[in-house]
């Protein structure tokens, strides 16, 4: 079996109020952050490792795990830390983010596809710098292929012949079945130690989080191939559907006051703010 | 001219307060670019919404009944809006940026080759084109986009726009459900597990009372309960909060969970890290309790107690209490 794991590079989540917009206010700038694989896609290559070890943490795969991104060419270094965590290999297309939008995104997507034949991709909900949780849901719709999005836990047959995803939604959780080949979009809850059941390591608990590279792992990821394509190498339409013309600083809130007391608090927020 | 069509949001048999904020925003874009705006709802039975859908103001309900629908279903849904916005020449599509539309939108937008644009929060007309504005980076970026495609498909946060007060009475047209698409092979819905609560939506509320790691445990939560059921609020959380087992995901608010703006927001335990601030900072006025006095929670409250919460949640309850007599 063979899963296709799409990767963005994101500037360093955890500092994202540090990003900057250029004077202009055409361009945001992220100076001085660390690029990091977008976490969902993080999780989603743990997903895909999970779903095709033989046993919890053997790193022995019962299949193919390719990571793919469009990028600048430094993306090399994020898909290496894809490879370390135990990824087979990476395609690296080569593209600029603000000549991007999520059509582009997905139609290349589905030209790797097609050169690939994979039998699932995985992707993460929402890239965490555009906010906009649209590629996976546009991909399946290009394909033809079913999508079972916001994925919280997956449970796959010893065949490895479908999906059942618990998706995470508004009011609960929906329960799907999806065959393959399909698209998933990942959710948090999928890398906790019980998010992917593939009913061959079942019986033990994976750690919380995504796995971390050990340094065998690191070694190896060197020597792991890397393909490097264009977008016109793969015949992708470039058309942008969707412009950011331009990025402003929202308003930001001002701290307040710090009160000593409970009784003091209420009394602020009946007398002051009236809202009790 | 143009036509907007919104696609209704209905959960739990009720026609979602979202759908009233989405309602709102069509008008403004009405107001830019002329033509009406009309709703579209799917579902199994709709016959207990119809009216409430009438009563938004649209120039028409379009109502698509079959088996199977309630259960949303992108691959589904799609082809059936497809046909809506076709036959009635809709240029713009939105829908409150639920799950179901973040799901299904995305589909219907590569289907009918359309440009897309989440969650947007504004909506202004310049140069003949509509501009949305839309928060990135967390919610630290705001980034206009204009959408070049003859349809132009939308999410909308339901928080940045009142909620749409109904009046009148539109006409209801129930329409012929196309054939569910071979593709429905491929995906089999199994069943919903409702995430249980007696409290008011959280994406409603106008009290929303959130707990994070501080809590330590998940009978502690109940601390977080008691004041929001005092206050007849809804219970929200950190992703700590969640992924520790005290609480159930749906209640998780930020970036990647639930955005709320409820008039009193209570951040009880939580450090307030800015992918919980992304979904909480619209809020009117916000509290937080935290002991650390440098927890970053403070650089966004309008009111903050350096506290135990332990000791503070218990007093807060009496207190409110005593002046609520
Ligand atoms: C991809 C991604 C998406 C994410 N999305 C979200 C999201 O949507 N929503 C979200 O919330 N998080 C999200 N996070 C997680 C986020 O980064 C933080 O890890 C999380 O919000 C921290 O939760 P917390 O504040 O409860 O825990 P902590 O940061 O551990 O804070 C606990 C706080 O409790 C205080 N405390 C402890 N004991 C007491 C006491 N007795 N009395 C008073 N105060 C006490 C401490 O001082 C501390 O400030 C996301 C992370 C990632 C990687
Ligand atoms: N430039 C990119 N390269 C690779 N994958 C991407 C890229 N942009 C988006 N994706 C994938 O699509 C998912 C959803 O992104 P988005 O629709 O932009 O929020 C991400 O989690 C990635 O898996």
């Amino acid at each position: 079996m063979k899963i296709l794991v799409t990767m963005k590079r994101v500037a360093d989540p955890d500092n994202a109020n540090k990003v900057k917009i250029s004077g202009d206010g055409t361009q945001v700038t992220s100076e001085g952050l660390e690029w990091k694989p977008n976490p969902f896609d993080e999780y989603g290559v743990e997903a895909a490792l999970r779903i095709l070890e033989d046993g919890v943490g053997s790193g022995k795969l019962r299949g193919e795990v390719v990571v793919v991104t469009i990028g600048p060419e430094e993306v090399t270094q994020q898909i290496r830390q894809c490879l370390a965590m135990g990824a087979d290999r990476g395609i690296l297309v080569s593209g600029d983010d603000d000549k991007l939008d999520a059509m582009i995104v997905a139609r290349t997507m589905a030209k790797l596809v097609e050169k690939e034949q994979p039998d699932l991709v995985i992707m993460g909900k929402q890239a965490v710098d555009g906010d906009s949780n649209q590629a996976s849901q546009m991909l399946a719709e290009i394909l033809g292929w079913p999508q079972a999005t916001f994925a919280g836990h997956v449970e796959v047959p010893e065949d490895l012949s479908s999906a059942t995803v618990t998706r995470e939604v508004d009011g609960g959780a929906a329960k799907v079945k999806v065959a393959f080949p399909a698209v998933l979009s990942v959710d948090l809850r999928i890398v906790t130690p019980t998010g992917v059941n593939n009913n061959v390591a079942a019986g033990k608990d994976y750690q919380e989080g995504p796995r971390y590279a050990s340094l065998r792992g690191i070694m190896k990821a060197k020597k792991k191939p890397i393909d490097k394509l264009t977008l016109d190498d793969l015949g992708v339409d470039r058309t942008l559907q969707v412009r950011t013309v331009s990025f402003t600083q929202p308003a930001a809130r001002s701290a307040g006051v710090i009160l000593e007391t409970v009784q003091e608090l209420v009394q602020k927020l009946q007398d002051e703010a009236k809202v009790l | 001219m143009g036509n907007v069509l919104i696609i209704a949001q209905i959960q739990d048999g009720e026609v979602k307060k979202a759908t009233n904020s989405t309602v709102t925003f069509a008008s403004e874009v009405v107001s830019h670019i002329g033509g009406a705006y009309s709703i579209l709802a799917l579902g199994d039975d709709l016959s207990g919404q119809s009216e409430a859908l009438a009563a938004l103001g649209a120039q028409k309900v379009f109502l698509a009944q079959a088996d199977g629908l309630d259960n949303a279903i992108a691959e589904r849904w799609t082809p059936i809006i497809e046909k809506v916005v076709v036959d009635g020449a809709f240029q713009v599509v939105v829908s409150p940026a639920s799950s179901t539309g973040k799901d299904v939108l995305p589909r219907l937008a590569a289907r009918m080759g359309a440009g897309m644009a989440s969650e947007v929060v504004e909506v202004v007309f310049s140069d003949g084109k509509l501009n949305y504005t839309r928060p990135m980076y967390a919610g630290n970026v705001n980034g206009t986009v204009i959408i070049d495609t003859p349809v132009e498909i939308l999410t909308i946060r339901p928080t940045e726009f009142e909620a749409f007060s109904s009046t009148g009475a539109s006409p209801v047209e129930k329409i012929d459900v196309p054939q569910a698409p071979e593709i429905l092979g491929k995906i089999e819905f199994l069943g919903f597990e409702k995430a249980e609560s007696t409290r008011p939506d959280l994406a409603e509320a106008g009290v929303v009372v959130s707990g994070g790691r501080g809590l330590k445990s998940e009978e502690n939560f109940k601390l977080i309960e008691d004041l929001a059921d005092l206050l007849g609020g809804a219970v929200g959380a950190t992703r700590a909060a969640v992924d520790a087992g005290y609480i159930h995901n749906d209640f998780q608010v930020g970036q990647t969970g639930k955005i709320v703006a409820p008039d009193l927001y209570f951040a009880v335990g939580l450090s307030g890290a800015l992918q919980h601030v992304a979904g909480m900072k619209s809020s009117k006025v916000i509290v937080a309790i935290n002991k650390d006095e440098e927890a970053p929670i403070f650089q966004v409250s309008d009111y903050g107690v350096v506290a135990d919460l332990f000791k503070a949640l218990p007093e807060l309850v009496e207190e409110i209490k005593k002046v609520a007599k």
